[in-house]
């Protein structure tokens, strides 16, 4: 452990997983506010996952599956690709991938910013219930499944299925969608979706005009059960 | 869940360092399969001759004078190299079919065979597999592991991948084929067979008959996101290169990097982490249902 004038280098060729984020954890509890940089982290498992409190974590390199999971309140930049799942249930804070994210970016997020400056793969925000969610590129197939709350701006396409059976997230999509799933439907972009929109935009260092954005939502078809189909059952 | 890993160099004075490089990638993976381990490796070529790579858990009793046998047998010249529980044999292309029916009929069990495709495969931990077959000192242009958690057979030398089921070719999986045994039969019918219970062998088999049939290792491949159910990555071997293709919902992780030098495939980006240069390398993940596949 190095520490110079205002952060402290952890090394992973030097310390083992369960160190860091011991440290890490720790150090978030503190409230103290501290700065950390980790190094050669080599595309570890659940690297600073499960911190609550305000701390500012910033990883060299790639990870591997569940980085920064069930964030709250911290900051982790990772200067790299993530593996599947990143930022798994956060709840606060801010997450950001200056790479791509692997499959179920963000899933299950409860609140806070996950912000993906390459690509998203499959079935990102799947089941999000408050999160934002901001990718500059593209994101994969599944995408938003059964999201129940929050917002995912897409500055590039979607992929199959997007939104299949929503339920009130809202989905604001510049590029192409390859489809749409179940009940999922191209909406009005109204100011206040706008608005909401021109927030996410500047707070994610994303370069893009609200309005070249489509906005896509439940079509609430799926809410209740339909008479006219218990011939399917 | 298994592991993957392949690796195939660009350039050759890189050609030494193949094993040791595939090596630490196969070790990394020990977490995603610690059941058994096994690697394809493709090296060197001579002119009209084949290797059958041959496995027997009494390899003393089984390869002592094995290559004079086998050269009596066939009546052709005949090397032998023995590493561990496994021995390769050298012979003219003429003869290997007949070899391998003899091999057989000794209760060898088969391994693969090609031009310049070797197969070693055990049950047992990655890096205690990797040092009984000495992987570290093995050169050669592509090779492509597996590191096994067994779901669909049990765990056996012949349940390990990679599973070659014609001259040079070999498949390694990471996933579940739920519609192996009617693949099987239909294989059969056609007169493909397999040798072990495991769903994979019949995904080799199935990409083996396509392109015996005709089709390109693309094609063959294409052909598996339309015949093959269940879940998979796949990675497959040839003489002059590998492939990837992935299931349309694409769960299983697969992750691919690139640099001037070499193309890498692994299960999960750990596996790069001593590549050389993966730091500058273009690291993506391939798409689900797309076919990649490199070739020289």
């Amino acid at each position: 452990m190095t520490t110079t004038l205002d952060k402290t280098v952890l090394d992973m060729t030097a310390m083992e997983l369960r160190e860091v984020n011991t440290t890490l954890q720790a150090a978030a509890k503190a409230q103290a506010n501290a700065a950390f940089e980790i190094i050669n982290p080599r595309g570890s498992h659940a690297m600073a996952c499960g911190l609550d409190g305000p701390l500012d974590v910033t990883i060299k390199g790639s990870t591997g599956y569940y980085c920064a999971g069930m964030n709250k309140d911290a900051t982790v930049t990772v200067e790299g690709s993530a593996g599947p799942g990143v930022a798994e249930n956060m709840m606060s804070g801010v997450v950001t991938i200056e790479g791509d994210a692997s499959q179920y970016a963000g899933a299950t997020g409860h609140g806070g910013l996950l912000n993906i400056k390459g690509n998203a793969s499959s079935r990102c925000g799947i089941s999000m219930k408050g999160i934002d969610i901001v990718v500059h590129g593209n994101i994969g197939h599944m995408s938003a499944f059964m999201a129940q709350s929050g917002n995912l701006v897409v500055l590039g396409d979607a992929g199959d299925a997007l939104g299949d059976s929503l339920y009130e997230a809202r989905l604001f999509v510049r590029g192409n969608v390859k489809s749409l799933g179940a009940d999922c439907i191209k909406k009005e972009m109204r100011p206040e979706h706008i608005e909401i929109l021109k927030e996410l935009l500047e707070k994610a260092g994303a370069d893009a005009k609200p309005e070249e954005f489509t906005r896509y939502g439940s079509a609430r078809k799926l809410y209740n059960f339909n008479i006219d189909h218990a011939d399917e059952y | 869940m298994c592991g993957i890993v392949g690796l195939f160099l660009k350039k050759d004075e890189l050609r030494p360092q193949l094993g040791d490089m595939l090596t630490d990638m196969l070790i990394t993976m020990t977490d995603r399969g610690p059941d058994s381990a096994g690697i394809a490796i493709y090296g060197e070529e001579a002119d009209g001759m084949v290797k059958i790579t041959v496995q027997s858990d009494t390899p003393d009793a089984a390869f002592a004078d094995l290559d004079a046998a086998v050269c009596a047998a066939v009546d052709a010249p005949v090397t032998i190299k023995v590493v561990d529980t496994h021995a390769v044999l050298t012979l003219p292309e003429a003869v290997e079919q007949e070899a391998i029916a003899y091999l057989e009929e000794k209760g060898l069990r088969i391994m693969g065979s090609g031009a310049t495709m070797e197969i070693y495969k055990e049950v047992g931990l990655p890096k205690d597999v990797a040092a009984r077959f000495g992987l570290r000192d093995m050169g050669g242009s592509h090779g492509i592991g597996h590191t096994r958690m067994a779901t669909e057979s049990a765990v056996t030398t012949m349940g390990a991948h990679p599973f070659s089921t014609a001259d040079d070719q070999c498949l390694v999986h990471n996933g579940s084929l739920s519609n192996h045994n009617q693949m099987r039969r239909k294989l059969a019918k056609k007169g493909v067979f397999t040798r072990s219970e495991n769903d994979t062998e019949v995904g080799a088999a199935y990409i083996s008959s396509r392109i015996a049939d005709g089709a390109t290792l693309g094609e063959a491949l294409e052909g598996t996101i339309k015949d093959l159910d269940g879940f998979f990555t796949f990675v497959t071997g040839t003489k002059n290169g590998f492939g990837v293709v992935r299931d349309p919902i694409a769960c299983k992780p697969a992750v691919m990097a690139e640099t001037d030098d070499y193309v890498a495939f692994a299960s999960e980006y750990r596996a790069f982490a001593d590549l050389p240069g993966i730091e500058a390398a273009r690291v993506w993940e391939p798409e689900p249902a797309t076919v990649y596949f490199w070739e020289r």
